[in-house]
């Protein structure tokens, strides 16, 4: 496969980016997206050009470093899929792609594609945790949960915070990711008893990296590549009010 | 405190209130509204006389004053710190999947208002005596701005443009309120759907029928 490919080329935060052109030849259609990047940097590499800086890791959907705004897209157009599993079959021979970095005030261009997202992690660390005492793990049957909750507690556990909700909300706002990590506790017991100090800090926090507020408009959740439901922003919500 | 009392959560929680406060007044307003095609005017009349000048009334209507100004001031504060949110936009048009209305919110909202004011203009400012006309009839006053093709026109605009406000709103205040789940959603859905063309509707064949049959 050929491909042109228009990335967004930015030295670091303070500088003004632009986009520049590449053509790339060799794409093997069973190549995922971050691969046939690797290739064009190998093919710059090879010609003296300087490679384009993305962010990727696991390369198995799992770790959430990568993440690109692919031609109107985060991730792409595939649902469910994040960039690394995103496979180049879905684009076709000659293709032009345009590549743009995650666009948020709260994730700032670190340089071309990569975007500093520790504004979510910052949110994390505010109330995403339960405290208990280490030792010894607990039997796994002394505290005992219905197989409903345990399943919905997971499907919000599965975020990888790759930032893909943000990218895609026209108000950038970081609602199902903060949803999605209320969720995982406040379904279970173990959650229940830092539930209310849980949701005021991480939304306090959330305001405070000036992510936008939620307009319902379900882009995050169609974005997702985990495919966090939208309804755990109306759980998010309640949890809120229920702290009062 | 503050943060508390002004997070996003919180204003988006007073501004579906406030919302929901106003989807209320709608209906109220539509079946009054509906007198209009009587050809007696005093039905209409006497409805309106009894809302501008009953006690309970003046107190509700008071309260419909604020909670239009809170919707409003609401909603435009958080739509400018939601443009805050992404300064540098995207140079390819997002494509991702949303409910059709969600995005125009503050513009269907914004013809709405434009809308409101054009009617206190109509109605509230003879009332208040800033306008010529006679407070107690009303209904020639509704009649003769019917028999204006270009305001009528201009009042169906703004109907449709409300209904699509109204379609988002419903659901949209539902999920806010954290009323919403896998369960509801497709009820609290499909209730949004008949609210929003019901009573955009019920409003717009007003004239309608006026042209056709009066």
């Amino acid at each position: 496969m050929k491909l042109k490919l228009k990335i967004w080329k930015q030295k670091n935060a303070k500088s003004d980016g632009a986009f520049e052109t590449y053509d790339l030849d060799g794409v093997a259609p069973e190549m995922s997206f971050v691969e046939m990047l690797a290739l064009l940097n190998q093919t710059l590499a090879q010609q003296g050009r300087e490679p384009v800086a993305f962010d990727h890791d696991c390369h198995e959907g799992i770790c959430g470093s990568c993440g690109m705004y692919i031609n109107g897209y985060p991730h792409g157009l595939v649902k469910g899929l994040t960039t690394c599993l995103l496979s180049m079959r879905h684009f076709k021979d000659g293709e032009t792609i345009v590549i743009e970095p995650w666009r948020a005030k709260p994730f700032p261009v670190v340089k071309d594609l990569i975007v500093d997202r520790s504004a979510l992690d910052k949110i994390q660390v505010a109330g995403g945790f339960i405290s208990v005492t280490t030792g010894a793990a607990a039997d796994a049957n002394a505290v005992l949960v219905s197989k409903k909750k345990s399943d919905l507690a997971f499907d919000s556990a599965v975020c990888i915070g790759c930032g893909a909700c943000v990218a895609a909300c026209k108000n950038a706002s970081a609602m199902l990711f903060v949803s999605a990590k209320i969720s995982q506790y406040a379904l279970l017991p173990q959650g229940r008893p830092e539930a209310k100090e849980r949701v005021r800090a991480m939304i306090a926090e959330m305001d405070k990296q000036a992510f936008g507020s939620c307009s319902n408009t379900g882009a995050c959740e169609a974005q997702c590549p985990k495919q966090i439901k939208l309804f755990n922003i109306a759980r998010l919500n309640r949890e809120y009010y229920k702290s009062y | 405190m503050n943060k508390t009392l002004f997070s996003a959560v919180s204003k988006k929680f007073v501004m579906a209130l406030a919302g929901l406060f106003l989807l209320l007044f709608l209906p109220v307003h539509l079946g009054i509204n509906l007198m209009l095609l009587k050809s007696d005017p005093e039905p209409f009349n006497s409805a309106a006389h009894f809302m501008a000048t009953f006690p309970l009334i003046k107190v509700v209507e008071l309260l419909l004053f604020l909670t239009i100004l809170i919707h409003i001031t609401y909603g435009i504060i958080l739509q400018i710190l939601n443009w805050l949110s992404r300064p540098v936009g995207y140079k390819v048009r997002n494509k991702s999947e949303t409910s059709a209305f969600s995005r125009f919110m503050i513009w269907t909202g914004g013809s709405v208002l434009i809308f409101l004011v054009i009617h206190f203009f109509n109605f509230y400012f003879i009332k208040l005596g800033l306008v010529d006309g006679n407070p107690e009839d009303f209904y020639s006053v509704a009649w003769q701005l019917f028999s204006v093709p270009g305001y009528v026109i201009l009042y169906w605009i703004c109907f449709l443009l409300l209904g699509f406000h109204l379609y988002h709103a419903l659901q949209s205040a539902f999920q806010t309120l954290g009323l919403s789940n896998e369960f509801w959603k497709p009820v609290i859905r499909a209730i949004s759907l008949i609210y929003a063309v019901a009573v955009p509707v019920g409003f717009a064949i007003i004239p309608l029928v006026i042209w056709l049959f009066k």
